[in-house]
């Protein structure tokens, strides 16, 4: 069992990755805060619970991810979001290569420099929550599969199906950013 | 989705293998570490192999980096210290 004495000291760390989390998920700063603060409280009471040992930062991630869709999720404005369905693998890739079908690393640097911090964040809160929430924690985090399964508590099945359809839905969202200026350069 | 839907690389361009179906197939969970050894390592020897599917591989870790970087938000000092007083107020009841 663990001491919420030491709460503070374990936990405090996580919170530039949770406050990036909660942005993503609730897309704007002040419900983002309030999710972060309550995120830590409930994290605090329940502390007692926490089995010592394991994975502090997946456990608060949970609460965090539990949080939001209980509370905050139903009170959201809803962006136009992009479509998961049918999207090809190598999305992005494809568009972006030339006509040989493939693409020269400069090519490859020059598209992905192209796009900002405020475009991929723009797009990655243009994916349905489900999807949104998958590839937060999987690329953004760097949480495994398994331990995905564990925060969102669904089969590690569905968090692989997620995170696939997620990233295509991502690549779609990202494709404008990549190609902005491009389109209207001149080859030399 | 069945393995003869994935497009490979190259477009029509050339005639799709298994292999290179194979490989797209299973890229994300290949990168993400998620392969048995034998997977991994059969699906490592294909892209070194085959110019258009490593160059597939790559960009797609590349992506993958450029996401993981560029998404990230400093948490707000005057959150830092509303949390840490939060917790304080909730110590002494």
């Amino acid at each position: 069992m663990a001491d919420q004495a030491q709460f503070q000291s374990l936990a405090m760390e996580y919170m530039d990755g949770l406050y990036t989390a909660a942005r993503r998920m609730t897309r704007n700063q002040a419900d983002a805060e309030d999710l972060v603060q309550e995120t830590y409280l409930k994290a605090y009471r329940a502390f007692g619970s926490f089995e010592e040992g394991t994975n502090l930062r997946a456990w608060l991630y949970r609460i965090l991810t539990n949080t939001y869709i209980n509370t905050y999720r139903a009170r959201q404005r809803r962006p136009i979001e992009t479509d998961v369905e049918d999207i090809e693998d190598l999305y992005l890739y494809h568009r972006l290569a030339d006509d040989t079908g493939t693409m020269s690393r400069s090519a490859e640097d020059e598209a992905l420099s192209r796009i900002t911090d405020v475009d991929l964040k723009e797009a990655l809160e243009s994916l349905p929550d489900v999807f949104r929430i998958a590839v937060l924690l999987a690329d953004v985090e760097g949480f495994s599969y398994a331990e995905i399964a564990e925060i969102t508590e669904v089969p590690k099945g569905t968090v692989m199906s997620r995170i696939h359809r997620g990233r295509k839905a991502l690549e779609k969202a990202l494709l404008p950013y990549a190609r902005q200026r491009g389109l209207t350069e001149v080859s030399s | 989705m069945s393995a003869s839907d994935v497009t490979p690389p190259w477009g029509d361009a050339r005639p799709p293998s298994m292999a290179c179906d194979e490989a797209v197939h299973q890229l994300y969970d290949f990168l993400d570490g998620e392969l048995t050894e034998d997977r991994r390592v059969k699906i490592a020897e294909h892209l070194d192999q085959c110019a258009p599917c490593g160059s597939a591989a790559h960009f797609e870790a590349e992506l993958r980096h450029v996401i993981a970087d560029r998404c990230r938000d400093r948490v707000p000092d005057s959150l830092i210290a509303r949390v840490a007083a939060a917790l304080d107020k909730e110590q002494v009841r």
